[in-house]
């Protein structure tokens, strides 16, 4: 309850007591001071927290777009470990299709990638992160639902991944199954207290099946209990399904079922109340869509800026006197920049889960509209 | 009367003999120890048995088929598995950890700037070692340099932003570096404020007691994870906005003071056994309250539980790793993130990356128990049995 009511009341806050606030901007170097600050910090919380008038600080008083080009680079909320998403190279860079979403925005604002750091959060903390101003952007594997919307304080940008609850068997245990609907009485592998265990019970329930839910605490205990066949089925997140696969020992014999039981649409977040920023970072999102649609990749992304076709050169700014760029906030040359940086959607795609990856996930739902899929666009005019 | 012949007297000693062979050497070490008995004989039978059993497996794992140089997972995994390994290899994926040693040691800390972690690596142990030696001299110099001056030195060099060195954030420090910073500090600010903490908690002053007392048995009621989890969810939404402060201070700051809390009741046991005659006879002496516990009560009440000290101090190295939860990553931390690099992925990754962070740990809590060891034997004046 008590990061709702904060939120809301931070909506009508005045601003913080100018001391602290100048205080809080020096922070940084001496050990000594910080410490002062702290025991400051902690006395002025209590005396906040007792007033309960909600005198919070009010969201930053400049626009996001200002801020983030005042300190030069833009602070992403990724996950702290999730094959595909966003997880550390070997270099210790974040690689993924939720880091490569958040270098788009930065090559869209700064016209460079790598202006982005990148601040890993565990489930519970990403939402304080975003709404206390920690982070710029949530970009971290997060559903999209309506309590998230509204009560949190949080505008979601677009879906930049549908996923959905599957199932995973060993085909050599059970042959001929390939469907859900033939999974009565298997037992089954879920984590506890997830939204998993929910909806595995619903779907059973509701087509009248029984099953034996084999139940544990850690992704890594469920992992070993599926791989030594204490259960048929494994069910969690499909795009998880494929990152277990390739730690069991022997994954060709497991099979990803095609039903999905959940809609679960990953999507990047934002704060409410500045429009700007919002519209920046869906925009940025559209414009890796409608790239991918018009052809524009990041090998022929030079090419195309002389291309006689008018949706593309006005798609990367060429028309004369355009100004969609700048009326989003950004140069004219935003959607080269972004193509540039990480190439277009289903590039990005490729190369973080799809076939350039080992995690090698179809585009399924995720291809574009006009293949079949979901991923659609309005245009850019 | 009889008259005694003093010839019959020795004068000299006899020869010292050897011990009788059934009682020395390998053969009777084997007879008392490992088949001193029937029991003892079935017991020492399983254990081998075990040994044989378990042992050439461990090694097979971990030397023999276990690969320790490659780009990426299928070194590590088996034709089956998408990998170059005939079907049926198992072996432990030091190729994993080799390639990640960087991130295991400090993080993702810029590449460019891992001299720096290094230097006060160096410095560290320059400090540390000749410290842990009785026989070297300037002790007192030793330890303020190793206390105060390297501190400071470590924290202009770790953070950056003076002397032309560029700002690194806490934020992109991790592994060993982090699991040892929070620990040397931990360590370095618990056990003076532990001390202070404990002599308050048995002071005859009524408020010094009081604090003291509900110092301690506040920190000593919260779990250290609900600390850690209030100053990093719940406080950033009572600071105003723009305002962040340091996560990592955070940590630092809650381990320590929860480190400080039990060291005060480790500390207040060794006062409790110290016989009330060490006072009095330091009070007639005429010395005050500090001259008394400084010279006479402390040096004996802390000698008496170094057992618990360093069982605080081990405990505390271990419990680092629960800032996980707020998103930093210590050693087990960072091991555990890149088990999620799909490039990595293999049934061995996980494994052979916590078989290296589990062998790390030990490593250094076996050093400290160890030299804790060495220490209790050093200053025994005669309490042992």
């Amino acid at each position: 309850m008590g990061g709702i009511a904060s939120v809301t009341m931070r909506g009508f806050g005045n601003g913080p007591e100018p001391e602290l606030r100048s205080h809080g901007k020096k922070i940084g170097l001496c050990l000594k001071t910080e410490k002062g600050l702290w025991v400051m910090k902690h006395i002025a919380i209590g005396i906040l927290g007792a007033a309960t008038l909600g005198v919070m600080a009010s969201a930053a008083s400049a626009s996001t777009l200002d801020d983030v080009k005042a300190k030069g680079f833009i602070q992403c909320g990724v996950s702290t470990g999730l094959a595909g998403f966003s997880a550390p190279d070997d270099k210790g860079d974040w690689q993924g299709i939720d880091a490569d979403f958040c270098r788009a925005v930065a090559a869209a604002v700064f016209g460079d990638g790598s202006k982005v750091k990148f601040t890993p959060l565990s489930a519970k903390e990403r939402f304080t992160a975003l709404q206390s101003g920690e982070i710029d952007i949530l970009s971290r594997n997060t559903t999209w639902t309506i309590n998230r919307d509204t009560a949190l304080g949080l505008n979601f940008i677009g879906v930049t991944y549908y996923d959905g609850q599957g199932f995973m068997i060993n085909a050599k245990k059970l042959p001929g199954v390939n469907s859900a609907l033939q999974l009565s009485g298997a037992a089954v592998c879920v984590q506890s207290g997830t939204t998993t265990e929910l909806n595995l019970a619903d779907y059973f329930k509701s087509n009248k099946m029984e099953y034996n839910p084999v139940v544990f605490e850690k992704l890594e205990e469920v992992n070993a209990a599926y791989d030594a066949g204490r259960c048929d089925v494994y069910t969690t997140d499909q795009s998880g399904l494929y990152g277990i696969r390739l730690t069991l020992a022997a994954p060709a014999d497991h099979v990803v079922l095609p039903e999905i039981i959940s809609k679960e649409p990953l999507g990047p977040a934002v704060r409410q109340g500045d429009d700007q920023w919002y519209h920046i970072v869906k925009w940025t999102y559209f414009a890796l869509l409608q790239a991918e649609e018009l052809g524009i990749t990041k090998a022929n992304v030079e090419e195309m800026k002389t291309s006689d076709n008018p949706e593309i050169k006005r798609v990367l700014g060429q028309e004369a006197d355009t100004k969609i760029g700048t009326d989003l906030g950004v140069s004219n040359d935003w959607v080269v920049n972004i193509v540039k940086a990480v190439g277009n959607y289903g590039e990005l795609f490729e190369r973080n889960v799809g076939s350039g990856s080992p995690l090698k996930i179809a585009r399924g739902i995720n291809a574009l509209w006009t293949k079949g899929g979901l991923q659609y666009a309005p245009p850019i005019r | 009367m009889q008259e005694h012949d003093m010839s019959w007297v020795r004068t000299e000693m006899a020869l010292a003999q050897p011990a009788p062979a059934s009682v020395r050497g390998m053969g009777a070490w084997v007879r008392t120890n490992l088949v001193g008995s029937v029991g003892d004989a079935i017991l020492t039978i399983i254990g081998i048995a075990l040994v044989a059993m378990i042992l050439p497996q461990i090694i097979n794992w971990a030397f023999i088929n276990a690969q320790w140089t490659g780009p990426d997972r299928t070194v590590c995994a088996t034709v089956a598995q998408g990998g170059i390994q005939s079907d049926g290899w198992s072996g432990a994926c030091w190729a994993f950890v080799n390639a990640k040693f960087g991130q295991f040691m400090f993080g993702t800390y810029p590449i460019e700037e891992r001299w720096r972690p290094i230097v006060v690596a160096i410095l560290f142990v320059a400090l540390l070692v000749p410290m842990l030696i009785p026989r070297i001299p300037r002790k007192g110099l030793n330890a303020i340099l190793l206390f105060l001056v390297l501190p400071i030195v470590s924290f202009v060099l770790l953070v950056g932003g003076t002397f032309g060195l560029p700002h690194v954030e806490t934020s992109r420090w991790g592994g060993l570096l982090v699991t040892l910073s929070l620990s040397f500090v931990g360590i370095a600010v618990s056990l003076p404020v532990g001390i202070v903490l404990a002599l308050g908690r048995r002071s005859k002053m009524p408020i010094v007691k009081m604090l003291c007392i509900i110092f301690i048995e506040t920190v000593r009621g919260i779990p250290l994870i609900t600390v850690l989890f209030m100053a990093s969810v719940m406080l950033p939404l009572f600071l105003p906005a723009g305002v962040t402060f340091d996560k990592f201070l955070r940590a630092l700051i809650g381990v320590s003071l929860f480190a400080a809390a039990y060291m005060a009741e480790v500390i207040r046991g060794g006062l409790q056994a110290i016989p009330k005659g060490q006072y009095e006879g330091a009070d007639s002496l005429g010395l005050g309250y500090w001259q008394k516990m400084g010279l006479i009560v402390l040096p004996q009440a802390v000698k008496l539980v170094i057992p618990g000290i360093v069982n605080t101090f081990i405990g505390m190295f271990k419990d680092t790793s629960l800032v996980l939860i707020i998103s930093i990553f210590d050693l087990l931390g960072i091991v555990k993130q890149n088990f999620s690099d799909a490039n990595w992925a293999t049934p061995q990754t996980a494994r052979s990356g916590l078989v290296f962070a589990a062998f790390v740990f030990w490593l250094f809590c076996f050093g400290m128990s160890r030299y804790s060891m060495y220490t209790e034997r050093r200053l025994d004046t005669g309490h042992k049995r």
